[in-house]
């Protein structure tokens, strides 16, 4: 198993947070991980986006031209990365603020309407996990119980009792993903 | 086995200084390796340790704090990137001359001047050929993982201190800023002053007690004669560590036609390229120079005979390429591929830039 993924979008959305959940994961479940974020000045208030590689082997270049998966969060990501996705890969994408919708035929397009669905939840700092549950039901490569663990892992001890809200969150996720162009 | 934790390389560095006992850090904040004094302030050591964790008024300040620790025979380290570095350049230079061990982290950023906060290899030649003025030589460890960057901490300093001179990490902004899983070895714990006293007594500002005169610690000889004795003292240490300390690695280099000579980050893309080339019937190989100085000469003299070209990518205008055009001295073609400004090829792009001289 190798999964190389990109999550973009907006500097506040839990991109870098969900990369790091995810990775965390990753390693509970024994294996390799790599998580490169975008740095830049982009940090403050524009796009942000990282890089997330899981692997059952040693990973080599953490820089990549070409993502199995790429997890888009606003336009401006949508713009730069929808051509970055290899053939037969996966798109997913929350269409709020989108104007112009991904076009290829050549890969796997899905949506997550995570603002509307987090809002429902009555918590906007929920988002990033429903699109992690969207991302989960369309490649299953770390269990819930490794999840949970990687966001023990990731969230601070004081913010424990979140968890469950958290899980709930990747639940809705899973189920409101809807399918917009399937291979 | 012990636990593996997701840590960004920075951060990896400053819980490895606590995990080797080191007695003290001094630094001021740059991107991108703001990371390393913010989690040891997190970490608070002085109150588990008692390691001494400061931050100075400049770059300027702290290397002259490590100058004054490593006086006192200390482990004591500092760290900055390219644009701190430069302002540290004398403290180098003197601790160099005084024959003091410690530790400077470089996590480099494009250049030249205030340059960028993205991730550049630009200080290679200020790394190994100097940045400070006169003959010396600092023993240079280049991390391409987080693993590394927890690793060489411990090992920078063992050495540093078997030499006596100052030891740097020359990392990148990519090593600094990507989170890894890292595995945590045992605790060394601080050496006691008895500890200190016994290991640096021979030279270290510890005490003299009524057994010894005192040590002078100085890099200031105004007599040519004692000044030449000196320098030829220095450069007989750095050729001993050319035979004793080269650390290197290599991929799929053993039948290699084309060798990538590439450090620190642009090592692991390198290892797509070659990945790449292979899958295309091309015999292409890597060889990573781990240590900048003491460098693998004779290792990668050892491959020319078999090699039809090598190229060396870095991510600067081609700096360690004239290390490899002087080892290769004209028995094969040496190209070079480069991205500057903060800019990281992809190993597809490093490929397409080898492909043109094939």
């Amino acid at each position: 198993m190798k999964e190389e993924l990109i999550i973009a979008g907006f500097g506040g959305q839990g991109v870098l947070s969900m990369g790091k959940i995810l990775a965390y994961s990753g390693i509970m479940q024994d294996q390799e991980v790599a998580w490169m974020p975008s740095y830049g000045p982009e940090m403050r208030g524009g796009t942000a986006n990282v890089t997330v590689i899981l692997s059952d082997n040693r990973i080599s270049s953490p820089i990549l031209s070409k993502f199995d998966t790429a997890i888009i969060l606003n336009q401006q990501s949508l713009d730069k990365f929808e051509s970055r996705v290899k053939p037969g890969g996966l798109l997913i994408y929350d269409p709020n603020g989108i104007t112009r919708h991904p076009e290829r035929k050549d890969i796997t397009i899905c949506r997550i309407a995570a603002v509307d669905e987090s809002a429902k939840l009555g918590n906007a700092k929920a988002y990033n996990m429903v699109v992690l549950g969207a991302f989960l039901k369309m490649k299953p490569i770390v269990t819930m119980e490794n999840v949970v663990k990687g966001l023990k892992k990731s969230i601070p001890s004081r913010h424990h009792h979140l968890i469950p809200m958290n899980e709930e969150a990747i639940n809705v996720g899973m189920q409101a993903i809807e399918m917009v162009n399937e291979l | 086995m012990a636990e593996k934790i997701l840590i960004k390389g920075n951060e990896a560095i400053a819980i490895a200084a606590i995990h080797c006992g080191c007695d003290g850090y001094f630094g001021y904040p740059i991107t991108p390796q703001s990371e390393v004094m913010e989690t040891l302030m997190k970490e608070k050591p002085w109150e588990t340790t008692g390691m001494v964790v400061l931050q100075a008024e400049s770059e300027t300040s702290s290397i002259n704090m490590v100058y004054g620790g490593a006086c006192c025979g200390k482990k004591v380290m500092t760290s900055s990137s390219s644009p701190g570095v430069s302002l540290m350049a004398e403290g180098l230079s003197y601790l160099a001359g005084a024959e003091l061990p410690c530790l400077v982290v470089n996590v480099m950023r494009g250049g030249p001047g205030l340059g960028t906060i993205q991730p550049s290899q630009g200080d290679y030649f200020q790394a190994t050929k100097g940045g400070g003025h006169g003959d010396y030589r600092m023993y240079v460890l280049a991390p391409a993982s987080g693993q590394d960057m927890y690793d060489f901490v411990d090992k920078a300093f063992e050495v540093a201190f078997k030499y006596r001179i100052p030891a740097m990490i020359l990392a990148d902004g990519v090593i600094g800023q990507m989170m890894e899983k890292v595995e945590f070895r045992p605790m060394k714990p601080r050496r006691t002053e008895e500890e200190v006293k016994a290991q640096c007594d021979a030279w270290a500002t510890v005490g003299k007690g009524a057994h010894r005169g005192g040590n002078t610690i100085t890099s200031l000889a105004l007599d040519p004669e004692v000044q030449e004795r000196h320098n030829i003292h220095l450069q007989a240490k750095y050729k001993e560590m050319e035979e004793n300390e080269v650390l290197y690695e290599t991929y799929r280099a053993e039948d290699a036609e084309h060798l990538i000579v590439a450090f620190g980050c642009m090592s692991r893309i390198c290892q797509n390229t070659v990945d790449e080339a292979r899958e295309r019937g091309i015999k292409m190989g890597l060889i990573r120079p781990i240590t900048l100085f003491p460098f693998p000469k004779k290792e990668i003299d050892a491959f020319v005979p078999q090699l039809k070209t090598m190229m060396s990518v870095e991510l600067n205008a081609g700096q360690m390429v004239e290390d490899i055009r002087q080892i290769a001295n004209g028995r094969v073609p040496v190209y070079f591929y480069g991205r500057q400004g903060g800019i990281i090829p992809s190993p597809e792009e490093v490929l397409e830039a080898y492909l043109k001289h094939i």
